[in-house]
């Protein structure tokens, strides 16, 4: 199941652990980045909470927890190479993995085509 | 967008946009922040190749003697700058600084002996506020001429050269910091050998209404792209170069900003015109015996960028605050962090390491010699 948020992450749900990302639109719009901060395994995050940091050249910008839950794996690859976020951002350009707390709080978000209407 | 319609545009805004540029707002106009192939590339496009950029939002303005006398329009102005107008000769031109009363910095600018007058070009933020102090002061035996509305490009890059030559031959026989007058696209302009990138490259003085046609025959060329303001203060950063109102400002004085080198001999204590500028006597006093600060290059240790406005301490506690970044970025030619800001004499020494807080983390931080590039002026 793919849903997405407002802030433009998107989260695949295996189980109860979401894998999360930013979208294509996101990753367009931040432009190449140069620099990606991942939260820590094992952090726990509210929803909407500052997780990680991504820059361009240009500028910084949060991407925030899409709901409550705890971090279970990252994607050491886009801090070693952040281009991957930008050429592909729901594919291997993954930021990180979370263990929800309520996957039932999934309903909360839009699905695909919510959100293609919402960034048309 | 709705803010838009408030802003001013540039001759070439509508090129701006056809060619997709994401438009910011900037000093009251609408201009391009970057075109469809990002800040990274554009930044590099100009190291490798050349970058047509729009700086038709920077003020020209013309100075010139009532008596006919180019001198006393030079002199007048070394009333307002602690530069050595006086022997700057025609076609060539100077960087140049108004300072006040405190020995702080209203605005950094070009100073170019076109002759028969002085042409000079100011930042877009302060021009109102500069034509109204050059007015002003000059007004007894200058006539100050606000050229507003004309267009202002510049094409940075090794292979400026080339691409303008092919417009005007004569060009390439310029060197750094020339300036004439052109015809180019069948008008008077005028070209001098200067930039804001670190590489060579050209500013073009051009009426309004042939801007747009100089800029798409510069545009047709292979190796030119259009660049934005992105690009454009990545380079002046690894460039070294002060962005005004971020680097310097009327709290920072040119010694402060370790523009020493700007001030030349004849202006200094027992030079040839001395003093005679606003806040002369806090400037030379510390040409002298030194400023209790300096702005000084950062490299970081690890790839976190460090912005502008991050603060800067003696250890990596955070316990001692001794400054402040100032402009920080990443720096796509020095594929890492650069940052330049304020610190302590005791600690502007090449080498010491410092400390950046980001995000609650205090990053070791390197002071460096600027540039962090090697310029490529053709001297």
């Amino acid at each position: 199941m793919l849903k997405f948020t407002k802030e433009h992450e998107w989260l695949k749900l295996e189980g109860d652990v979401a894998t999360v990302g930013i979208t294509h639109h996101a990753a367009e719009q931040l432009g190449d980045l140069v620099f990606v901060e991942l939260p820590e395994e094992g952090a726990t995050f509210d929803q909407d909470q500052e997780a990680a940091t991504v820059e361009s050249v240009k500028a910084a910008s949060d991407v925030y927890c899409p709901l409550k839950g705890e971090v279970v794996e990252i994607n050491q690859a886009i801090v070693d190479d952040p281009s991957l976020v930008n050429s592909d951002p729901q594919g291997a350009g993954w930021f990180f993995k979370l263990k929800l707390a309520n996957v039932a709080d999934l309903d909360s978000l839009m699905d695909e085509a919510a959100y293609k209407d919402m960034i048309a | 967008m709705s803010e838009s319609a408030d802003l001013k545009k540039t001759p070439l805004h509508a090129l701006h946009v056809s060619l997709g540029a994401r438009m910011v707002p900037f000093a009251g106009y609408d201009m391009p922040v970057q075109y469809p192939a990002g800040v990274l590339k554009e930044h590099l496009q100009t190291r490798q190749s050349a970058g047509l950029f729009d700086v038709s939002h920077m003020g020209q303005v013309i100075v010139k003697a009532k008596s006919g006398n180019n001198a006393d329009a030079a002199l007048a102005l070394e009333s307002l700058v602690p530069v050595d107008v006086l022997s700057v000769a025609a076609g060539r031109q100077r960087y140049a600084l108004f300072t006040n009363d405190t020995g702080g910095i209203l605005d950094d600018l070009m100073i170019v002996n076109m002759g028969d007058h002085f042409y000079i070009v100011v930042n877009a933020a302060c021009k109102d506020a500069d034509f109204a102090h050059m007015a002003t002061h000059l007004g007894a035996t200058c006539d100050v001429t606000a050229h507003f509305d004309r267009g202002l490009l510049a094409l940075q890059g090794p292979k400026a050269q080339a691409a303008l030559a092919r417009l005007a031959p004569d060009v390439a026989e310029m060197k750094f910091m020339d300036a004439r007058a052109v015809t180019l696209v069948g008008e008077p302009c005028v070209v001098s050998r200067t930039g804001y990138s670190g590489e060579d490259g050209y500013e073009i003085s051009v009426p309004a209404d042939k801007t747009v046609e100089l800029a798409e025959a510069l545009l047709a060329m292979e190796e030119v792209e259009p660049i934005g303001l992105g690009a454009r203060d990545s380079l002046r950063l690894e460039a070294g170069l002060c962005l005004y109102g971020s680097d310097i400002d009327t709290t920072t004085t040119p010694v402060e900003a370790g523009l020493e080198w700007a001030m030349q001999k004849a202006r200094r204590t027992g030079g040839a015109r001395e003093g005679g500028f606003p806040g002369a006597a806090v400037i030379l006093a510390q040409l002298e015996n030194g400023a209790s600060r300096r702005r000084v290059g950062l490299k970081a240790e690890g790839k976190a960028p460090v912005r502008g406005h991050s603060k800067l301490f003696a250890d990596a506690e955070g316990k001692t605050e001794i400054g402040e970044v100032t402009s920080g970025g990443f720096g796509p030619s020095v594929e890492g962090p650069v940052a330049m800001g304020y610190v302590p004499t005791a600690y502007a020494t090449n080498g010491t390491t410092i400390y950046a807080e980001v995000r609650g983390k205090y990053l070791p931080m390197t002071v460096a010699q600027l540039p962090f590039i090697t310029p490529t002026y053709k001297r």
